[in-house]
Parts: C-alpha cells; structure tokens; sequence
C-alpha cells in the first residue's frame, strides 16, 4: 500500500539529521527519515576522535558527540525516523520504494526527497592492486567501524595506502590500540587529507609518510604477509627498481571516496563526471524537479560542519519547494577553470531571492599564491588571496546578497584561480 | 567400509557425488579446503561452451558438447544460475578469416548446433560495443554462461541431501591397495577404505593419481588472471566474446556473468606452484589491453576487482577421463577448459561406470532437485513481501550493494553443506561481492556468521586456515 509524505529524506546521518531539522523550522511537519543503520547518526558514530563542530558549535566534539546534538534537535521536533530500513528504489515521479523487517516492502509517494545517502571507500579492486587476496585489506573506514564499535583490532603491523583522513586518523587510533603502524604510503606528491590529520596523526607518533610511492603487490595467502612498495614516477608508473617489501599483516586503504549515488541514477538525475554527485543548483536541487541532494552523496567533504550548513540549506529549499516556493528557472552554468576542478551548486537559478550563499570547490593540484576568483561575464564579483591551496582542502566561497545578484544577473559565471604558477 | 571415496570438491567432484548420490553406496567426498568450490572451479570463466573449440574425436569434444546439451534441464533441477546468451569469436584481420572457418568446420564436424559465420557488421548490430575492426565473427546460439561456483555448491548440496558426505580440511596423502580395495589416508590422520576412487582433485590429480598409478601423468596449473567490471556496465555486450585465437596468441574473452557484471580475461601463464593464485601487474594489464581489442571503450575506471585461477592443465592436451590401469581407481583429470561445461556429462559418464563396476543399486528415494536460496535482489515486491512475511530477516538488507538481507545470508549458513567463512557466504549470496567489495558489510557478516557459528567474532575467517578478520580485542 502507498502512502503520502510531503517530504523522505534518505539517510540519517548527519545531512539528513540536519536537512530533517531545517526543513522543520521552514513549517514542514510531514517529514520521513529512512536510515539503513540501527541508529541515526550515520558514518559519524564510529567517528569517535574529536574536532567535530568548530564551525558550527564552535567547540570540540567528537563524532557521536556531533551527531546526537542533531539527534536531540530531530527528536525534540517529534519528526519521524525508521531505522534498520533500507531503500531499493527511488522513482522519477518521487515514489521512494523501502524495506525493513516491520513494514516490509514500503511504498511512499512524496512531494519532495532529499538523498542524503553519504559516499562509501574506494576498494582495494577498484585500484588493482595486484597480488595475493587473502584477510587482512581493510578499506580504512572498515578498519575504523572494527576497532571503535566492534572492539576488535584489524591487525597488529599495519600499512596504510592514501593519505586520506581516513586513513591518518587510523593511523593514529592503530596505533592508540598497539599496532604498529609502519608507514603511510601516498601515491601523489601531496596528501589528500588535512594537514592537521598529518601533524597530529602521524607527526606525533613519527609515522613515516611516503609521498610519490604506491603498493604494486600483496603477498600472503590466507593473511597479507607483506606489502611490495615502489616509488612512481611523474605519470604516477611504478618505478619497479625501487620496489621494496614492507612485512605486515594488515594493509589499509584510504584511496578516496565515492558519493553513493545508486539511488540517484535509479531516479533519473545526472551526475557529475567530477564530483560523482548530483548536478545541483544553489537550491541543492538536482536535475529531477523535487529531488534534492546534500552532504557526502553530493560531493565528498572534508568537515562536517559544512555538511551540516549544507544539508540545512536543502532542508529549507525543500520545505519552500513543498510550498511552491521554488521553482526551476533558467539556470547559470558555474564555470570552473584554471586549476578549479569542480564547484557545487553547478548552476545558479538565474531569478530568485538574493540571499547570501556559499559556493564550495575544490582545486586540481597544489598552487602557491593564488586568488580564487569568482567573475560575472568577466568582472571580479569576488576575489580571495591565497598563500597555497590544494585538493585535500575544500575552498568555500561565501558571497553576500549584494555578490549573489550581480551573478545572477550574469550570462557566464566563472570560477578560477588566478596569477601564481602555470597550471593546465 | 566405503564404496566411493571421490578426491577434490570442484564442479567436476561434486557432480561426480551427486551423479552417483542416486545409487545405494556409501560415498565420501574428501576435500583439502575449508568449503566445495574453492580452487578452479571458483576462479575461471564461467562459460558454457558451444563446442566448436575442440579437436574432434577428442575426450573434450565428446564432453563439451554433451555436457552443454544438459544445463537448460540442469539448472532448473539444481537451482543455479545459468543463461544461454551465445558467443562469438571475433576476426579482426581479413587475412584470418579462415581460422573462423576452420572452428565452423570444427564446430560441426563435434556437432554444434546453431553456428553461423557472420559478417562485421552484422557482429555489431547484435553486440554494438564490439570493435569496428570486426571483420567477422562465428556466431554459437548454444554458447551460455553459469556461476561456477553456485553450480558445483548446488551439485554437492543435492549430493549431501542424498546421503553423501562431505569431509573438508582432508588432504589425500597416500593411497595403497588393500584386499577389497584402496586405504585413502589424509595428512590429518583420517583414513578410509574404499572400493573404489574417483580422483577430481583438479591441479593436484597427478599428485593423486600418481600415488597408485604406474602410468604417472602431469598437471601443469597454468594460471590466468581476470577482471571484473561494474553492473553498471552490464549494458557492453550480451554474447560471450571470444578472440579468434592468432599467431599473436590466444586473446581473452570479453563476457556478461550471470549476474550482470563484465568479466574480462584471462591470460595464460604456467606456474610452478599450485597455490601460486597471486594476480600480477603485467598480466592484470595484459588482460586489459587485449580486451580493448574486442571492445576500445572499455574504462579502467569501472573494474572492481581482480582475481586469478589455476587451470588444471593436462600437457598431453586432452582430459583424462575414466578408469586407469589400477581397476577401480577412475580419474578425472585435466579438466581444463572447457571443463566446466564438460563436467555434468563427465559426472554421468563415471557414475555410471562405478555404478556397473560396482554393481550399485539405484535409490528409489533420490531427490534430484535442489532448491537454492530465495534471491531478494531478483524477486517482486510481492515475493520479498512474502519472503518477510515468513521471516523478518528477509527485510534486513546486510549487503547494500547487491542487496542482500540477512534472511539470504543466514539461510546460506544454516543449509547443507552451508557457509563457513565469509567467502563462502559471499559464492551463495552475493554478499560482499558489490562495488563496495564488502567494505560495509564485513562487520555485519562477522556478526551474524559468529551468531549462527556460535564462536567469537575473532575467530571468523575470510577463507578458512589462517585466514581470521581480526586479530583480537582492542585493549
């Protein structure tokens, strides 16, 4: 049997949590979260380190912390969650298809959906790693739900492949459990993950970290014996002289993450080549009218506390969209070059109120002395110095009314990264 | 006091079992791994072959167009996932165009039904993502693809429901002729005597049957490695696509599997060691170049995993099949490809020579049918509705990748012959076998195996052995 909602969010966690919320204080009552886990609060409670909530609460909390401050705020406002409930299917028309052990298969026809489904690891097959495939790969987000909700050790002597905070964060929580963690091995010549995550994970505990260097082969048959490492080259190639192994038991992967946009494709919204999220415009609106999309699903974040910011934004242009208030309009192209590689939203609506938004990116490479422009048909709407930027660190763009209309008013926005070195 | 002990739990030994499972015999299936199904037969390419390959007049020729003939009936008895999707061999070059000729000849001369040469245009209309080098192609209606390893666990479950029985971490060590029979001794100190043996043991049958035989033979394990690719590119072809094979070697196939990924390899290469299943970065490449040959937009960017498998390869080049100079000691051996396909009418072929040799009875109560595991992904909303109805854990989606509920992965631990460690489950299921590559499901599968296992979650293994998850509590 279907039922009606004007508003299913897809996932607990913390976009869906805080999409839930400020889609209620926008006056929208009739809202559903359907989240997959046991518990609400998604990838954030095996989070259990601290530095969560600088922005948004200006304290220091760890990850479970973080979630049940929104928890508290879904759970005041009486909005209705199921947990253990999966989703199968979302339809163009709205009609989200579930399934849990109380209700069955669940059919809900909504007005409006916001997919708030996170991203999941980059696995070590997607890598091709070749070699041995015996226990003892761990994608590091798998290492850490071990370790900090089942209580049990992935591995005594562990190395770990990427850079990502992931990975660094367990660098750091192996370690605080009595592995050794013998090195960080990254394949680029920078890392992907915080520079804080580097200092206090690694620096501290005099993790070496392996900038230019690759795993080329796993060795052990039931249980990893080893790993073969090797430096590479400029084209990222394998510099197979170099190679050395590294004996451990464990290998941890920590390669990247991929928004986990199955449902998305299922609806009908295009996708981004870039960010492997949805194209949005500054409603987080995606290309199927009533669908909206925020947090990890949309495009891979560093902090939380921008997710959070984020997803109350789609909340409350959900709860508009419920009241007519949204309309999909004529839509500006973002156009990002010279170094930027993506930004979110893609679009700007091209009539609209002028409120002040917040444009998020992210750049190609390492850059020194730059300045991250935004320009409208050609004149510089805003223009932000920097010392260096690179990929491991999202840029956010946060522009006044007075900014948001003149874009708006524009036939071409364009973002870019101007003076300092050449870039392609 | 046994009447059969077969060696090896491959396709080719479960089938054998379940064959003979029919007849009033005590049989024991000895198995070196921790579950059926864990050396070639888990790792190849899962083809059911037309027929056109082999030499005629050879063992191979006879058996794989036998044995193609019996999957339709097959795998709705046994319950397995098998499709006839048909396969090409693709010419690039004018100049061969001949080789296509001679595998039709072959083809018909082992008789193939259902060949056809076809032109290069006609190739891409049916699979549009082919090559536009494609000069030509033989087209085999009869060629299909099954899930090796769901069928050679369907064969042994429906051969255990059958009386029998299944010993698993038994590695043959010796065998010596006895009055009656044989005495089958394993490393772990178990023995057994036999009447007769029916040795599969796959790249170890030489070892096997060298330990009785005076006419010794060889298996080389010739190792090829595979990629796999994403559902999502599910759409690249429908047919199984073969290479015609050229001076410049044998190529690789690109094909569907059963369940809607793209499988790509294999290479070749002869190794020393029988366990030697590591991929490597030259052939994991090779493997991937070749098959842009048959298809150029083939990305990189969409594989999710790689694995590898030993061929059991005979150097005298056919199978060896049926009983050797020692009577009563049958082999199985060499069966490479087109092994798989070959092996449901091998398996009749034997049984029915142990039987007669024997003197075996058939049961009146054998239950040729084996009911597989309710697939939640591939049912209607009315069937999974039904299915939660009846068991709630059926609405419990462990794996969210290829949507499996815990319902599927308990019953693949509760029935015969059922899941020990986590690849197991994942040969029944599917759990774990997604893009994710069991990322967020391994927790939950620990869990819920340790549960049903009654053991600690540290003691679960990936694949038996030494092969445990974890290595212990946190402080």
């Amino acid at each position: 049997m279907m039922t009606e909602r004007n508003l299913v969010i897809i996932g607990g966690g913390p976009a869906g949590l805080a999409a839930a919320k400020a889609a209620y204080d926008c006056g929208e009552r009739d809202i559903l979260i359907l989240e997959r886990e046991n518990e609400l609060g998604g990838i954030l409670n095996q989070c259990i380190h601290n530095g969560f909530g600088l922005h948004t609460f200006k304290e220091e909390l760890t990850g479970p912390e973080y979630a049940q401050r929104y928890i508290d705020e879904v759970i005041k406002r009486n909005i209705e969650y199921k947990l253990a409930s999966t989703v199968l299917n979302v339809s163009r028309d709205k009609i989200v298809t579930y399934v849990n052990a109380k209700d069955g298969v669940g059919v809900v026809k909504a007005k409006a959906v916001i997919l708030a489904c996170g991203c999941r690891e980059r696995p070590r097959g997607a890598i091709n790693i070749a070699g041995m495939r015996g226990a003892g790969v761990f994608s590091a987000g798998t290492a850490q739900r071990l370790v900090n909700i089942e209580g049990y050790l992935p591995g005594k002597e562990v190395v770990i492949l990427g850079s990502g905070d992931i990975g660094l964060i367990m660098a750091r929580r192996m370690t605080f459990e009595g592995a050794k963690v013998k090195a960080v091995i990254e394949l680029m010549p920078y890392s992907s993950g915080l520079n804080r995550n580097i200092v206090q994970c690694l620096n501290d505990f005099n993790i070496p970290l392996k900038f230019s260097h690759t795993v080329v082969e796993i060795k052990g048959k039931d249980r990893v014996e080893g790993v073969v490492v090797a430096a590479v080259d400029e084209k990222l190639r394998p510099i197979m002289q170099t190679a050395e192994l590294i004996p451990c038991d464990t290998l941890l992967l920590s390669v990247g993450l991929l928004p986990e946009n199955e449902l998305a494709k299922g609806a009908g919204v295009s996708l981004s080549p870039v960010t492997g999220g949805a194209v949005v415009d500054e409603n987080m609106m995606t290309d199927v009218d009533g669908v909206f999309q925020c947090g990890n699903v949309l495009h891979v974040h560093d902090l939380v506390d921008f997710v959070s910011a984020e997803s109350e934004n789609a909340g409350r242009c959900a709860a508009e969209y419920i009241n007519g208030k949204v309309c999909a309009a004529q839509k500006i192209p973002v156009k990002t070059v010279n170094g930027v590689r993506y930004c979110v939203p893609q679009y700007l609506c091209a009539d609209g109120v002028y409120e002040p938004i917040s444009l998020k990116m992210r750049v190609a490479g390492v850059y020194k002395k730059v300045e991250l422009t935004v320009r409208a048909d050609g004149v510089k709407i805003y223009g932000k110095k920097r010392p260096v930027v690179a990929p491991g660190e999202m840029e956010n763009i946060a522009l006044n009314a007075e900014q948001v209309k003149a874009l708006k008013q524009a036939k071409e926005i364009v973002i870019s990264l101007e003076g300092g070195e050449a870039r392609a | 006091m046994k009447d059969i002990v077969i060696i090896g739990s491959g396709v080719t030994g479960s089938a054998v079992a379940r064959e003979l499972s029919c007849y009033r015999a005590k049989i024991v299936v000895l198995e070196r791994g921790n579950d059926v199904s864990v050396g070639t037969t888990k790792a190849n390419s899962g083809i059911v072959h037309a027929g056109f390959d082999a030499v005629p007049g050879t063992k191979k020729a006879k058996y794989n167009v036998a044995g193609n003939a019996m999957f339709d009936e097959l795998s709705k008895e046994l319950d397995f996932p098998f499709r006839r999707n048909g396969s090409m061999v693709l010419c690039f070059d004018e100049n061969e165009r001949s080789g296509l000729e001679e595998l039709y000849e072959r083809g018909v001369a082992n008789g193939v039904t259902g060949l056809s040469l076809i032109s290069g245009e006609e190739a891409r209309r049916m699979e549009p993502y082919v090559s536009e080098k494609t000069v030509a192609a033989l087209y085999a209606k009869t060629g299909g693809i099954v899930s090796p390893y769901e069928m050679a666990i369907a064969y042994a479950e429906n051969a255990a429901v059958n009386g029998a029985e299944f010993l698993f971490g038994h590695t043959v060590e010796s065998i010596e002729r006895t009055e009656k029979g044989f005495r089958v001794t394993c490393a772990n100190g178990a023995a057994f005597e036999t009447k007769a043996i029916v040795n599969c043991a796959g790249v170890h049958a030489d070892d096997v049957n060298n330990m009785i035989c005076p006419e010794k033979i060889e298996i080389t394990p010739r190792k090829g490695d595979y990629m796999l690719l994403d559902k999502a590119c599910g759409y690249l072809c429908n047919s199984t696509l073969f290479q015609l094979p050229t001076k410049m070697g044998k190529g690789v196939l690109v094909t569907p599997t059963t369940h809607g990924n793209i499988l790509i390899g294999p290479t070749s290469t002869d190794r020393e060691g029988k366990e030697d299943v590591n991929t490597t970065v030259e052939e994991l490449a090779q493997a991937f170049e070749k098959a842009l040959i048959t298809m150029p937009t083939l990305s990189k960017r969409n594989i999710i995993t790689q694995f590898s498998g030993l061929r059991a390869h005979n150097p005298g080049g056919d199978f060896i099949v049926g009983e050797s100079s020692v009577k009563g000691f049958y082999n199985a051996a060499g069966i490479e490809s087109p092994g798989l396909t070959a092996a449901p009418a091998i398996a009749v072929d034997l049984a029915t020579q142990v039987a007669s040799a024997l003197a075996l009875e058939k049961k009146d109560d054998f239950n040729p049918v084996r009911k597989g595991i309710p697939q939640f992904s591939h049912l209607s909303d009315e069937e999974r509705q039904k299915l939660i109805d009846q068991d709630p854990l059926y609405g419990k989606v462990v794996c969210r990748c290829e949507t499996v509920t815990e319902g599927e992965i308990v019953n693949s631990i509760r029935r015969p012959l059922g899941a020990k460690d986590l690849d197991g489950i994942k040969r029944r299921t599917r759990a774990g076998m997604g893009r994710c590559q069991a990322g967020f499901c391994t927790p939950r599968l620990m869990e819920i195996l340790a549960r049903e296992l009654g053991c600690d979650l540290a003691e679960v293994t990936k694949c038996g052995g030494r092969s445990q998850i974890v290595t212990g509590r946190t402080k």
